[in-house]
């Protein structure tokens, strides 16, 4: 924690009454813990951004270049032109207000420009003001503003207080996506050099190394092979895991989090556990060495350069299929974007597991398929040795990450998987979970230590929730299949909810699976002993 | 502020037929009666058709779908047909299910923080049943107002009048749906002025709106109840209109014009307007998409090449350690 919080009871108290002040007023206060710091001008230039310079958002003056105001009206009018949902979710919101509450950011900061409608209006009030009649005419009296430097501060601190969860949509009877009206502005605030250092310099190692953290070959090689150790260590056998291997069946693409953070590692023990034991033909790859895509919270564009890697290696590997690892945000781009903007992909085949015969109609244009819908598969027709009470150590509830949940509606994969691979499972409220899930609240791009203030009250009704089935029914893990959530889930458990553990799908299907010619297991994919196996020291 | 505001421009509406009518001749009864009228209509044909076309003219670059169930993927895994669709028809359903029964609205909830923190959520559907009561009543009101343009009277709105006036109470016969109409813009506006919040993001828009649409219910309560203006006359004005003929009868009277003159105002209003959302709602992409963005591809017709890092760059920069950590390589 790189900054001072207030302990849980008092950031706790949020005050939801509305400030005197209109909110039409732009003025904000970048106060430390709930903003990020702009980014270093070696990845904005890397990228070939606009306006790269040396910047922070608490500096007084941004150094906008003087043309500024007709970059902003001008690629507004570019997106309007281009995306019949910014139109459309420009003219129609009726300011209900139903979307107000949903936001998690809201929830917990109570701050009234985090209600999905005001940040929406943040945006749609210049559009009032430039591009309607009404707005023309009247101004103000028809709710327009005046495009402002002050305007773009505000923009720049609500537009990256919004994790594009999609949650408000659920909700909003025009199903109108504050998360796309984020992106935009998010877009905008790009084309004058205002990107986030968390989003750029994670963009740029991507680029140049095929992965956010900046791997590079032979580190991606050391990573794998360390796990094949450990697993070995735990089960007493020795996995391939071929790397950049031309002619594999399948190219297997994992967030970079999986084979070097901590929880994700031990889902990746739990993958290389499970795609031995079926003996797969798979590969991984150095140069698509990430699943995730954190273009997608910069820009479109970003994203497309960011995602182009799949396609281009799996071509060039000449696999059949994609299999994807467990993250959120990376499926959100294979799902809606990719074969979009990268494909066609008519040089792979429609994914059909080798082992079932499945053939996975759903992804026939894509060609890629996520691995909850390859393991439930396997799961299904029985395919699959598992031991439930190897589990046992663990009372697990399930957080649908949003992505998956809203973009994808990947609800029951997951689901089945768990009650197969565990005895105990138990399902938060319902108001948070499946597609109303809460956000960890530092997904696009917040997941920084300098915005941990915000990050902590986003994240608190998850927290919440799960607080509430520790104390129903003990739970101690909270599973997702989200990478982000792995990283950020620990330390908002640990501010919120002391004593919960956070750990991927995968990893509960490792210590599950039964392994042909396994040793005797004493030890979890964490190296923790297992229920009943722990060591007895004698006196 | 914003709220006396749009009270303002409301009651300048309706004072406007009331001062002119009552002293202006032949002239302004026919500039009220038909030119007012004809141009609200016109305005709000053309103006819905401009606004509509002016959207579609945007492509969908994605398919970006709020997913609200599960997914099809599996065959022994049940998908949420309806709140997330994988075909047309399914989708059409979702459409029916939010057009017609404002599906997502009856979601709401409504959330609790109590200290510790303990957050808790309660349906609140009052929001919801206000809105589709609202919504429904004034098709209905719309429909009944037929027998005043149609001669003989279609048999369908003779069914819902006499569905509406099921309960014979008073004379002329009370309309359900004018209470209900009257009871729900009160609830909603009341809402808007009460929750703090709700006010905190209203805009004079919001309030006019309202205002606009209750001026309208209650002048035609009042016309109806009060006033009994002379139907005869009405309907000679209505059919005239519509077989472009129109007269003026004398017969009517002012609070007539009040009402006919802020339904114009609403007319030429809506397609300019948050009103709007009416045709909207069946363009948000969010709903209206089918969820198969990985069974078929979805075109975006403005999809640009970009620049991207290729694996010979990559190589390029990495053989050496990749050759010594012993990784397979393109060019040696
Ligand atoms: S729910 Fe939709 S229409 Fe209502 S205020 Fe929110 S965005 Fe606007
Ligand atoms: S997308 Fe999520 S974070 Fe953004 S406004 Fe909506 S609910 Fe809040």
């Amino acid at each position: 924690m790189a900054e001072k919080i207030l302990p849980p009871e008092e950031l706790g108290r949020v005050d939801y009454s509305p400030p005197k002040k209109s909110w039409m007023d732009p003025k904000v206060e970048f106060r430390k813990g709930t903003f990020n710091y702009g980014a270093v001008p070696s990845s904005t230039s890397y990228l070939d951004l606009p306006f790269s310079r040396k910047w922070q958002p608490t500096d007084d003056d941004w150094q906008l270049p003087d043309n500024w105001k007709e970059i902003i009206l001008n690629g507004l009018k570019d997106r309007l032109k281009k995306y019949r949902s910014l139109k459309v979710f420009m003219d129609i919101c009726v300011r209900c207000g139903a979307c107000a509450d949903k936001c998690h950011f809201y929830i917990g900061s109570g701050d009234p420009k985090n209600m999905p409608v005001l940040r929406a209006e943040l945006l749609r009030s210049v559009y009032r003001n430039d591009f309607t009649t009404a707005g023309k005419l009247l101004g103000k009296l028809a709710g327009g503003r005046k495009l402002t430097k002050e305007i773009i501060k505000e923009w720049f601190y609500y537009f990256y207080q919004c994790t594009e969860c999609r949650r408000c949509s659920v909700f909003c009877p025009y199903g109108i996506d504050t998360a796309e009206i984020t992106m935009m502005g998010r877009e905008l605030l790009n084309l004058l050099g205002l990107d986030i250092d968390w989003i750029t310099t994670p963009a740029a190692n991507c680029f140049r190394t095929g992965n956010h953290l900046g791997i590079q070959p032979h580190g991606f090689k050391d990573s794998v092979e360390f796990a094949v150790d450990d697993l070995e260590e735990i089960t007493g056998i020795r996995v391939e895991a071929p790397i950049n291997k031309k002619g594999a069946e399948v190219l297997f693409i994992v967030p970079s989090a999986d084979y070097f953070g901590d929880p994700h590692y031990f889902g990746f023990l739990g993958y290389l556990a499970l795609l031995h034991e079926i003996g797969l033909d798979y590969t991984f790859s150095t140069f698509a060495s990430e699943g995730g895509n954190f273009g997608l919270f910069h820009s479109a564009e970003m994203m497309k350069r960011l995602n182009a890697k799949m396609y281009m290696e799996a071509k060039r590997l000449g696999v059949k299929w994609i299999l994807g690892g467990e993250c959120g945000h990376m499926w959100r781009v294979i799902h809606q974007y990719m074969d979009t903007v990268n494909g066609p992909a008519d040089f792979l085949e429609v994914p059909v597991s080798p082992i079932t015969g499945t053939r996975f109609e759903h992804a026939a244009s894509t060609k890629m398929i996520h691995i909850a819908e390859f393991t439930a598969d396997l799961i299904k027709h029985g395919k699959l040795n598992l031991d439930k009470s190897r589990n046992d150590q663990w009372r697990v509830t399930f957080h649908d990450s949003c992505n998956p949940a809203r973009a994808m509606g990947l609800l029951e994969e997951p689901r089945f998987i768990l009650n197969s691979v565990c005895n105990h499972f138990y399902e938060m409220p319902e108001n948070t979970i499946r597609e109303q899930t809460f956000c960890c609240g530092s997904g696009a791009g917040l997941g920084t230590d300098e915005n941990f203030e915000m990050r902590m009250r986003g994240g608190l009704p998850r927290a919440n929730a799960v607080k509430y089935v520790q104390e129903q029914h003990d739970v101690n893990m909270l599973c997702c299949i989200c990478a982000i959530d792995k990283a950020t889930l620990p330390p908002l458990m640990d501010y919120w909810v002391p004593g919960i553990q956070v750990g991927a799908l995968h990893e509960l299907v490792g210590n599950a699976l039964v392994m042909k010619g396994e040793k005797e297991r004493v030890t979890d994919m964490r190296s923790n002993p297992l229920p009943g196996k722990e060591v007895t020291v004698d006196a | 502020m914003k709220l006396f505001i749009s009270l303002l421009a409301v009651l300048v509406l309706i004072i406007l037929p009331l001062i002119l009518v009552a002293n202006g001749g032949d002239s302004i009864r026919y500039l009220f009666g038909v030119i007012v009228p004809y141009v609200g209509i016109a305005v709000f044909l053309f103006g819905i058709i401009y606004r509509v076309l002016h959207w579609a003219r945007s492509p969908v670059p994605f398919r970006i779908v709020t997913t609200c169930g599960q997914q099809r993927s599996l065959p022994w895994i049940k998908s949420s047909k309806l709140e997330n669709p994988h075909t047309i028809w399914g989708v059409l359903g979702r459409m029916l299910l939010e057009v017609l029964c404002f599906r997502s609205l009856f979601r709401n909830t409504k959330v609790e923080l109590h200290e510790g923190p303990k957050l808790a959520y309660g349906a609140d559907k009052w929001l919801w049943a206000a809105g589709l009561a609202f919504h429904w009543s004034l098709l209905i009101i719309f429909l009944r107002h037929f027998k005043y343009f149609a001669e003989p009277v279609p048999y369908f709105v003779t069914v819902i009048q006499n569905l509406d006036g099921f309960f014979q109470v008073g004379l002329p016969i009370l309309y359900i749906t004018d209470i209900i109409v009257v009871v729900a813009l009160t609830y909603i506006f009341l809402r808007r002025v009460f929750v703090p919040q709700v006010r905190y993001i209203s805009l004079p828009a919001d309030y006019f709106a309202l205002f606009l649409l209750l001026g309208i219910t209650i002048s035609g309560i009042v016309v109806r109840y009060f006033f009994k203006t002379d139907i005869v006359g009405v309907k000679e004005l209505g059919t005239g209109l519509l077989s472009f003929h129109p007269v003026v009868p004398a017969s009517i009277g002012v609070s007539f014009f009040i009402h006919l003159f802020l339904v114009s105002c609403l007319l030429m209003y809506f397609p300019f307007s948050k009103l709007m959302h009416m045709g909207g709602v069946f363009l948000s992409p969010t709903r209206n998409l089918v969820n198969n963005s990985r069974a078929k591809r979805h075109i975006n017709p403005w999809n640009y090449p970009v620049k991207v890092h290729t694996y010979e760059e990559y190589e390029d920069e990495f053989r050496e350690v990749m050759r010594a950590a012993g990784l397979p390589l393109e060019k040696e």
